[in-house]
């Protein structure tokens, strides 16, 4: 999902570690027991931790440039208030999560740095174009819809200031989901020309959520100590299918047609069967090779170099008045 | 790199309520740190009021000595009202 690039092993290499505090751990994960940051815990299942919330803080950040795109664009106030008010969310939710991630010992400079160089993973999804108003729609229907699916079990997540971070996402992320979905009911009832919009929109955006949730289960590297460690509840492939399971009558609600021929309910499963996904495609995307990739970290590089002077100002100015004080 | 001090943020949800940790962020000094964490926590009505402690001002207790500290209470029943028996004909006490 926000952390696809979590399906790379881990390279560092394992910590000797005390067998009793190990399983005096896993006897506390398993218990239901929440870790909190100045319990001990593995060196792995810290390392895993921060990469995978620096992954989803990361997705945040970078999340807000697609839609930022259409602010000043935006057909009515109703709409640029919400879309507003929706950037502003997301830029909230990468401040919680950094946060989440400070509390296991690493600097937000540090990670913010690691995005900047393009050494970090973000979520593939930021690196496809917004080029009409419906993929406004579209996103918040289902980009959002598809990281609601995902969050909702990260709000039981093992590491406590994880899961508290993904409930106040949460509580959020719902109206981000029904912002979009109105906007695509208004223009699957609008005119033929808006109608083509809402399609066009449905049949850009769909393959590229299916791969948000990651690779298929035994290709994904990272899923055994995760699941082990309570971080992740699901796999890839049973939270996919549960948001093809949600997505699709909805879609058809509006009058709209999934880009997969192969779609069909089967009647045994009561779930929906969707066709085979281009992985290729995932891993050029997740590779730096996506149709957005460099326009989004030139981007935040530009936001960030821009931004400096006002750092630098108010760090002077909190020293000159603390030096001001102490005289 | 420079580094911004790091505040945790305490948020009244409504009069009559205590503060509640809610989270933490990154300012510069006390005035940036409210404004970041009104920005931050309360764009949904969350607050009444709010309070920014620097985080390095905080002593916590050590997770290690949480036995130590916390599981002597365990034992003391007797501290809590339902440990004593009182006859039903006298009624609620
Ligand atoms: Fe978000
Ligand atoms: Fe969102």
């Amino acid at each position: 999902m926000y952390t696809q690039g979590l399906n790379a092993a881990d390279k560092a290499p394992p910590a000797i570690e005390d067998a009793g505090r190990l399983g005096a751990f896993q006897a506390r994960i398993d218990a239901e027991q929440k870790i909190e940051p100045n319990d001990w815990m593995p060196e792995a299942y810290r390392r895993t931790l921060i990469r995978q919330i620096a992954q989803h803080a990361h997705s945040e950040i970078v999340g807000m440039l697609p839609e930022g795109n259409w602010i000043t664009r935006a057909p009515s106030l109703r709409r640029k208030a919400a879309l507003l008010a929706k950037v502003q969310d997301e830029g909230g939710h990468g401040l919680y999560l950094y946060a989440a991630a400070e509390t296991l010992g690493v600097a937000r400079e540090t990670l913010v740095e690691q995005l900047l160089s393009g050494g970090a993973k973000y979520s593939s999804i930021f690196n496809y174009p917004t080029l009409t108003w419906a993929d406004i729609g579209a996103i918040g229907w289902l980009v959002d819809g598809a990281a609601i699916m995902n969050q909702i079990p990260l709000c039981r997540c093992s590491y406590g200031p994880y899961a508290r971070a993904m409930i106040r996402v949460c509580k959020e992320e719902s109206f981000h989901q029904r912002q979009g979905y109105e906007i695509m009911t208004v223009l699957a009832r609008g005119t033929t020309a808006q109608r083509a919009m809402a399609q066009d929109a449905l049949d850009r955006w769909w393959w590229p959520c299916l791969m948000m949730f990651g690779p298929p289960d035994g290709e994904s590297q990272h899923s055994d100590a995760s699941t082990r460690w309570k971080i992740k509840r699901f796999s890839n492939d049973e939270l996919r299918q549960k948001f093809v399971d949600a997505t699709v009558p909805q879609g058809h609600y509006l009058g709209l047609s999934f880009p997969d021929p192969a779609l069909r309910f089967d009647e045994a499963t009561s779930h929906w069967h969707y066709g085979a996904i281009d992985w290729d495609e995932f891993r050029a995307v997740l590779r730096g090779d996506g149709p957005c990739n460099r326009d989004r970290l030139a981007a935040r590089n530009r936001a960030h170099e821009n931004g400096a002077w006002v750092r630098e100002a108010a760090l002077a100015f909190a020293e000159k008045r603390r030096r001001k004080a102490a005289a | 790199m420079t580094l911004t001090p790091l505040w945790e943020v305490f948020v009244r949800s409504r009069n009559g309520l205590a503060h509640k940790h809610v989270g933490s962020l990154h300012a510069a000094d006390a005035t940036l740190a409210l404004a970041a964490a009104r920005d931050l926590f309360t764009r949904r009505n969350e607050a009444m009021s709010v309070w920014v402690v620097p985080s390095n001002a905080i002593t916590a207790s050590d997770p290690d000595d949480a036995a130590m500290l916390f599981e002597p209470a365990e034992s003391k029943i007797y501290r809590h009202p339902s440990f004593y028996e009182v006859p039903d004909d006298v009624g609620h006490m």
